[in-house]
């Protein structure tokens, strides 16, 4: 579905991304894992059209959408859930999933703004309070919750589970699971490397720009590279 | 007394108001203050007076010969001094605001050329036509130009808050990038901000100039750093506050000028900047987390 090949993405002088290829196969949960300032941001930036590689290519669906805009790759079907959540604070919850919509002509808005209220109560009880005066928790719902209301194809999630108490983090996963389940492919960025895989079909792991292990998230969550750097320390850290 | 001086102030009130929310639309989505805007607002007044008093026009052709003059200006000022700065590397974030003044001193100077220094009459048809409320003479003139700035007034905030258009707007004015993951052809929107802020400028130009009597090359620049003023006060790109900013400063100069020293008219602005600047810096309506937004 989703076919990232060799791009290299530069901040300036600074190349942050040197050779990414990954795929994402349609319904499934692929996860980029990863340590601080791997480039796993700035990965998920680049194929929205956010950044623009300086080589490489992305396809979505078998064509190329190098150097598309955010919004035209949005029309495609690909939603960005971007690191910290970035929902719009100043205006009301009801008006960030209006915007949800925004590119949506369908008769059908009211009714999915509804059902996902359904879904996400708090959203209902909050609709005409200010986005931004919503916990961290009910913020992660609702940018995700938007970003569901455009229909996406293809969902790109980059770290929902950031600075979230464990009890939300454990509905956080259970909700990209149900989006997999309603047939969304999910790409997922996470720093939670065992809760991540637990849900996930295939995993890639970066280190300074580079993917450095990829594989089946089972094999993944064995592997004693993995093991070792990433859910040994992160087992030890969230136990404690 | 009173009363006429509380319809002087709504009235010029009404005006500023107009042209500080020209300077708050492109501030909340440029991040600019577009210098720029107060000669717009002057050429939208010349067109005004041409093509009333000079060709003869009904005012109500003369507001939409200003509107698309002014907008047109706007999608210039846009696309040629304004785009071509953004994004690129190692362009100063003063740029596009040198950029904005290089346009102000071209448009004052091109009028100046074309029209020649010194003031020109506006004649409104109508411009002493006045009705008595018992002892309060209110003017036609000002009647009109109450209601078109309410009703422009509020159908800004109606736009903004209920259609597609007015929320992306919105949505780009809060986080350009934010908005474009959410589908907003954000340099449109930018292209549209601009041009609906110039063109608001261009109505509160003939609306000045009915309300004055005549227009001059350098009536831009007065205008603009009180629109500058009112958005200081009310809370840079905030469009409530520009409303309530514009309408505090018309009543402080008119009721300046009615029971103190007139000398002093176009100085309060500034005084008003200073004090609000000493105890409230982000403005009346302003909020901190607006500020760090940015
Ligand atoms: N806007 C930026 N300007 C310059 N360098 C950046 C910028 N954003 C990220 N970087 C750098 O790019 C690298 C990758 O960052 P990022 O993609 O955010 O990593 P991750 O999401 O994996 O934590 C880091 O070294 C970071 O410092
Ligand atoms: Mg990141």
């Amino acid at each position: 579905m989703l076919k990232v090949s060799n791009i290299e993405t530069f901040y300036g002088q600074i190349q942050a991304l040197k050779g990414i290829s990954l795929n994402v196969e349609e319904g499934k949960i692929v996860t980029l894992l990863g340590a601080n300032g791997a480039g796993k941001s700035t990965t998920m930036k680049t194929i929205v059209g956010l950044l623009k590689p300086k080589k490489g290519s992305v396809d979505f669906l078998g064509e190329n959408v190098t150097g598309l805009r955010p919004d035209q790759l949005l029309r495609k079907g690909v939603a960005l859930v971007p690191e910290g959540r970035a929902i719009l604070s100043s205006m009301s919850v009801i008006e960030n999933l209006d915007m949800g919509a925004y590119h949506r002509k369908d008769k059908n808005i009211e009714r999915d703004i509804e059902e996902v209220m359904e879904r996400f109560p708090i959203l209902k009880e909050r609709q005409s309070q200010l986005a931004g005066t919503l916990s961290g928790g009910q913020q992660q719902m609702l940018a995700i919750a938007r970003a569901l209301l455009s229909k996406p194809k293809l969902l790109l999630l980059d770290e929902p589970s950031m600075g979230l108490a464990p009890l939300i983090v454990a509905d956080i996963f259970k909700i990209i699971r149900e989006i997999k389940d309603a047939g969304t492919t999910v790409l997922l960025v996470e720093q939670n490397a065992k809760q991540a895989l637990k849900i996930a079909d295939y995993g890639y792991v970066m280190e300074t720009g580079k993917i450095i292990i990829e594989g089946k998230a089972s094999n993944l969550l064995e592997d004693p590279r993995i093991v070792e750097a990433y859910l040994g320390r992160k087992s030890t850290s969230t136990s404690a | 007394m009173l009363l006429e001086q509380l319809v002087n102030g709504i009235t010029l009130g009404s005006i500023y108001a107009i042209v500080a929310l020209g300077f708050t639309l492109v501030f909340g989505v440029l991040g600019i203050i577009n210098m720029a805007h107060g000669e717009i607002f002057m050429v939208g007044a010349y067109v005004g007076v041409m093509t009333t008093g000079v060709l003869g026009w009904p005012l109500w052709l003369g507001f939409i010969a200003a509107i698309l003059v002014t907008a047109f200006l706007g999608y210039l000022l846009e696309s040629l001094t304004l785009r071509p700065l953004r994004g690129k590397k190692g362009v100063s974030h003063l740029a596009p605001l040198i950029s904005t003044i290089g346009v102000s001193i071209f448009l004052e100077n091109m009028t100046h050329h074309l029209f020649g220094a010194g003031n020109k009459p506006f004649r409104t048809p109508f411009a002493q036509l006045s009705i008595e409320i018992g002892s309060v003479t209110i003017y036609v003139v000002q009647i009109i130009i109450f209601v078109i700035s309410i009703l422009l007034m509020m159908g800004l905030s109606i736009w903004l808050s209920k259609t597609k258009a007015g929320k992306a707007l919105r949505a780009t004015a809060e986080n350009l990038e934010t908005a474009s993951i959410l589908g907003v052809d954000t340099k449109r929107t930018i292209i549209m901000t601009v041009v609906i802020a110039s063109a608001m400028g261009g109505i509160a130009g003939v609306l000045v100039g009915m309300a004055f009597n005549s227009v001059s090359p350098q009536m831009g620049l007065a205008i603009g750093l009180k629109g500058l003023a009112i958005i200081i006060l009310g809370g840079m790109g905030n469009v409530k506050g520009a409303m309530v900013g514009g309408l505090i400063l018309g009543l402080a100069e008119t009721f300046l000028v009615a029971y103190g020293d007139s000398g002093y008219r176009d100085a309060i602005a500034f005084i008003m900047i200073i004090i609000i600047l000493l105890l409230k810096p982000q403005g009346i309506f302003g909020s901190k987390a607006a500020q760090e937004g940015r």
